[in-house]
């Protein structure tokens, strides 16, 4: 019994290392792998109305959550079975490394058909985040790599009834104003502002927003290329944005260990007056507590020197495989996905900004309150340049200990400057 | 006296019963908000803080089974569940008796291997366990049996170090009077493995069933990056597939996220009901009736 | 005659031992097909500046390794070979030009895990051994305990996070607190007390290591109640009529006796506490700063976020070879007990 059991595992395994023919390519299916759980019921839905005009049938695998998504998408790309379009969510220069390997397509012929009607029809915002330019630091072809499915941009909600309770008349547009409105705020016994800041994105967001305020983008460029230290004046004062809201009482309790989820959860039940969110959360505070009676604000700017801007850009957008045989097939599903009668009905569907200009539909009011402020967005992969990874890190880390009352603004941009300061000496080492 | 220690002993069982109900509001605690909660609806579950919700919603439980397509996601864990944890128990048990009962050259090295590789996480083994399943062609097959079966292996490897050190310290102590009985009544190695080994190690093995039992009904990263769906054919995702599409959405819908994880934690409870039985039921019975299946086969 | 003697004896003996080593082939088979490949991959990749997708891998040699540690040393020569910064990294070992910075964000996440596996160690496994004596013995509802203890490990992470979040939650609303022990503490009178326990760091990790015990103290459980239960009853009947107490009969019968067990589930557990990080990232996502950063954490977020692949498998690495460690000490404390 013992060897029969042992023989059969030995062929079975003799079987499998021989190699088993791999699925044939069907000519008139499309791949597409994605990550948007909210999104594939409507993709499903659309994919359907597709194959009912065209005959083509494009299949949406769904892989959550994004994290793993992600690591299929590497992993797939080094095996090289990446599916006929996928998404990569990744920071720009991971991005670059995809299309330098030769795993993404160039859209920019397809784009410029036509006097670039199709270009044309989207939101200029939304394609900047794949666009690369002709003497772009990544070293890329120039082009467009990415068709983004809908955008998005991040922003302050208030709650209009507390509001009105603390007597503040209008929305806070300066920092001072938002200082006083809290106090008042305090004084009713509501915590003033809310953010899910244990998500190390959202914080850098917000200190970024400020950052553009105070400084503009040439000194942040600056800085991120190593002329500007982190210990610089300007960038003291952002931090110090962080230490004002923690000793002035403004932050929720637990902000830097909430989750966005919970912290959307706390606005819409009413816990806090403000909060730092997406346009997605719109959605959210409805299906949580549909009676919220909330408006959407700018971040209140502390400064008059740079204007304030706002992270956004592209929600989701989709790659085409530059080795796939669908190509062209998979290309065209695109557009007609980001034409203006699927984009109408993917907003209505998933109450996203659609990509799509023309499709701006009868969306809920606060969603079209989001989307006045498209044109003031911005976000690091639309820059020139990218900040190493672990300064990041350290700075938005930085952040929460000022938040917990734990170092000080200074002691935190020294501890970055020195991240940064190792960090560039090793880059230099590595390009010799 | 009689009185004295019968006070002592109520005392104790007081002193003991409290301990074990105020763990055990602690375990239920939990279970009972998740079954609350999918019996409400998105509007209310924030809302209504009343112990049992004002209206009960069976319709979560629907709809997450219809919409998240769980019926077919449950088969696929049934099956990998089983056919995982069959194999684990068979081939970790094989190399537990070895490592603990028989002599072979490299017997250290190999144990050796296998304790290291538990210590040692593989954060980057992403990449190149996908670039091998490839190339065996167990990625890419047209058969969603071949694929199915690389995934299978790939989970009887993760299991397996853990459930041979399980089990060899269980073969470690086991009496060698009765194999030495069974190998003078003529068993080999095969039958002294089937015959005494198995049925003694059997609240360990149920344990080692339980452990991996679980470990493969939660599983999902090793699905998502290791499973493809082929259009036109069923899926063979597993049931954690269909939970993620309703934790992972920016809008969380909780009361269909805690209906579906209702769902996906009753047949694990099962295995773990059927499994206590037999973690129990070694004592004095069952020894005996190795001891005689032990002669009987002989 | 001998000689043929000899030979059909050695060709028993060689099937002996080649029948004996089938039993481990389809284990050794499965672990070198799908470990050992990926393991030495991470080796390698250990040694690399790699994002994960990047065509080049260059070779950095021990940098990885000396960041993680926060060795400080000069730097090898820009433009040296790889054996070249071996060389120098050697020599700065031998010749005392290697500090030790012990504040660096990885040791602190290696002491988090220690932290957590030392509450897990005794306060997980002595609750779990004391459940399994009371649920040993005739006790009424023994049933119905056994099953109870096993949901925390049946639960789903996100169910877990998401209650004891609510429970240790710092808010207040309407002048009351939303968070479930501070309304406790609030209501017994012991307002002093309440405290926003996830974002203060001197009480964040330690909520961690209770919710982890509590959620892992099943498996012990289970284990330590099959272990009770191979012990021959008739031993402490006859220990009773000699007139041995309990606390006697406890520490000279049942623990002697459960040793072994005791022994796999101390392993487990550290192995399952220092690799612990669900729950970190479900309650506190590594914060508030690094407060609540653990190994596996800081591995996950360079792979999946800074995308510093070779650095993750460095640390990865790293990792392992502390778990080793700890688990030679345990070997050599458990060898010890025995001759004792």
């Amino acid at each position: 019994m013992n060897n029969r059991c042992l023989t059969s595992l030995l062929l079975c395994f003799a079987v499998l290392f021989s190699g088993c023919s791999s699925a044939p390519k069907e000519p008139n299916t499309i791949t597409v792998w994605h990550w948007m759980t909210d999104r594939h019921d409507a993709l499903v839905k659309l994919a359907e109305q597709y194959r009912l005009e065209t005959g083509i049938t494009v299949n949406f695998q769904l892989f959550a959550p994004s994290d793993i998504y992600s690591q299929k998408v590497i992993a797939a790309a080094q095996a090289r079975i990446l599916p006929d379009i996928f998404g990569v969510l990744d920071k720009k220069s991971v991005f670059a490394d995809f299309i330098k390997s030769g795993f993404v397509a160039n859209l920019k012929p397809v784009f410029d058909e036509n006097n670039g009607e199709w270009e044309k029809s989207l939101f200029e915002k939304a394609l900047e985040s794949s666009r690369f330019s002709a003497d772009n630091s990544y070293g890329v072809a120039e082009g467009i790599y990415a068709v983004p499915l809908d955008v998005t941009n991040i922003q302050m909600v208030y709650n209009k009834k507390f509001l009105e309770k603390a007597g503040v008349a209008n929305p806070p547009e300066t920092f001072e104003e938002f200082l006083k409105a809290s106090e008042a705020l305090n004084k009713i016994g509501v915590a003033p502002f809310v953010s899910g800041w244990a998500e190390l994105w959202l914080v850098d967001c917000f200190a970024l927003n400020y950052a553009f305020n105070i400084m503009g983008m040439d000194k942040i460029m600056a800085t991120y290329r190593g002329d500007v230290p982190y210990t610089d004046p300007d960038w003291i004062k952002v931090f110090e944005i962080f230490k004002i809201m923690a000793d002035n009482n403004i932050l929720a309790s637990g902000v830097v260990t909430k989750s966005n989820k919970l912290a959307e959860q706390d606005f819409a039940l009413e816990r806090a007056a403000f909060a730092f969110n997406g346009s997605w959360c719109v959605n959210v505070y409805k299906g949580m507590n549909p009676d919220l009676e909330y408006g959407v604000m700018f971040p209140p700017k502390i400064s008059d020197a740079y204007p304030l801007m706002i992270w956004g850009g592209a929600g989701g957008s989709f790659v085409v495989n530059e080795t796939s045989p669908l190509k062209d097939k998979a290309i065209l599903f695109l557009k007609w996905l980001t034409s203006k009668e699927q984009q109408v009905v993917l907003s209505e569907e998933t109450r996203n900004l659609p990509s799509n200009r023309n499709a701006l539909a009868e969306l809920p009011k606060e969603l079209a309150e989001f989307g006045l402020g498209m044109d003031e967005v911005t976000h690091s992969a639309f820059w020139p340049l990218e900040e190493d990874a672990l300064v990041k890190e350290k700075f938005t880390k930085g952040l929460q200990s000022i938040m917990i009352g734990e170092r000080t603004p200074q002691e935190v941009a020294e501890d970055v400057q020195t991240v940064k300061a190792r960090q560039m000496e090793r880059a230099i080492r590595r390009a010799q | 006296m009689i009185n004295r220690y019968k006070l002592q002993r109520t005392l104790k069982l007081t002193v003991v019963h409290m301990l074990l109900i105020m763990v055990t509001i602690t375990c239920v605690f939990p279970l009972f908000w998740m079954v609350r909660s999918s019996l409400m609806t998105q509007s209310t579950i924030f809302v209504d803080q009343s112990l049992i919700p004002s209206e009960i919603h069976f319709g979560n439980y629907v709809k997450a089974w219809t919409e998240g397509h769980f019926g077919l996601y449950l088969l696929n864990s049934v099956i990998y569940t089983t056919i995982v944890v069959f194999g684990i128990v068979i081939i970790s048990s094989w190399a537990a008796y070895a490592f603990s009962r028989l002599e072979f050259p490299g017997k250290k090295i190999f144990y050796a291997l296998f304790i290291l590789a538990m210590m040692i996480p593989l954060p980057g083994s992403f990449v190149p366990l996908t670039v091998l399943m490839v190339k065996i062609g167990f990625i890419n097959s047209q058969y969603p049996w071949v694929r199915q079966l690389g995934y299978v292996l790939c989970m009887i490897n993760v299991g397996l170090s853990l459930s041979i050190i399980l089990l060899k310290t269980f073969f470690d102590q086991m009496p060698s009077d009765l194999e030495d009985a069974a190998r003078i009544d003529g068993c080999n190695k095969m039958g002294i493995w089937r015959h005494v080994a198995l049925p003694m190690a059997r609240p360990a093995i149920a344990v080692v069933v339980i452990f991996n039992a679980l470990n493969v009904w939660n599983e999902y990263i090793l699905a998502m990056l290791l499973l493809n769906d082929v259009p036109g054919k069923p899926t063979i995702m597993p049931l954690q597939r269909g939970v993620m599409a309703f934790a992972d959405a920016h809008n969380v819908e909780y009361p269909l996220l805690m209906a579906s994880l209702t769902i996906a934690a009753v047949p694990i409870i099962i295995v773990y009901l059927v499994m206590q039985k037999h973690i129990l039921a070694v004592g004095e019975p069952t020894k005996i009736s190795i001891f005689k299946e032990g002669r009987l086969t002989g | 005659m001998s000689k043929l003697h000899f030979k059909r004896r050695s060709w028993y003996e060689f099937r002996d031992k080649l029948t004996s080593f089938l039993f481990i082939l389809p284990a050794v088979t499965i672990f070198a097909v799908f470990y050992i490949y990926p393991f030495f991959e991470t080796f390698n990749l250990s040694l690399r500046a790699w994002n994960g997708i990047n065509l080049s891998r260059p070779f950095v040699g021990v940098q990885n390794f000396s960041d993680i540690l926060s060795l400080t040393a000069s730097s090898p020569a820009a433009g040296a070979s790889w054996w070249q910064a071996i060389l120098h990294w050697l020599k700065a070992l031998l010749t005392g030009g290697l500090s030790f910075n012990a504040d660096s964000v990885w040791w602190q996440s290696v002491w988090h895990a220690f932290y957590i596996t030392l509450v897990a160690l005794i306060f997980q496994n002595a609750l779990a051994f004391m459940l399994a004596m009371a649920c040993d013995r005739d006790i009424r509802g023994k049933n119905f305990y056994r099953l109870i203890f096993f949901i925390p490990p049946v639960l789903s992470e996100v169910v877990v996070g998401l209650v004891w979040k609510w429970i240790l939650e710092g808010g207040m609303q309407n002048g009351q607190h939303y968070g479930v022990l501070n309304y406790f503490l609030n209501t017994v009178g012991l307002q002093h007390l309440v405290n926003d326990w996830l974002s203060d760091p001197k009480t964040a990790l330690t909520c961690i290591a209770v919710v982890h015990s509590w959620k892992g103290f099943g498996w012990g459980f289970v284990m330590f109640l099959a272990g009770l239960q191979t012990i021959d009853r008739e031993l402490y009947e006859a220990a009773k009529v000699d007139g041995a107490g309990s606390w006697r009969m406890f520490w000279n019968m049942t623990v002697p006796m459960m040793l072994p067990v005791i022994v796999v589930v101390v392993i487990l557990t550290i192995l399952g506490s220092m690799q612990a990080f669900v729950l970190v990232l479900s309650m506190t996502d590594g914060g508030p700063g690094y407060h609540t950063e653990v190994p596996v954490t800081i591995i996950l977020r360079a792979m999946t976020r800074t995308k510093e692949y070779g650095y993750a498998c460095a640390m990865g690495v790293t990792f392992g070879a502390v778990l080793i460690a700890m688990s030679v000490a345990l070997k050599k404390m458990e060898s010890r007990m025995k001759k004792v």
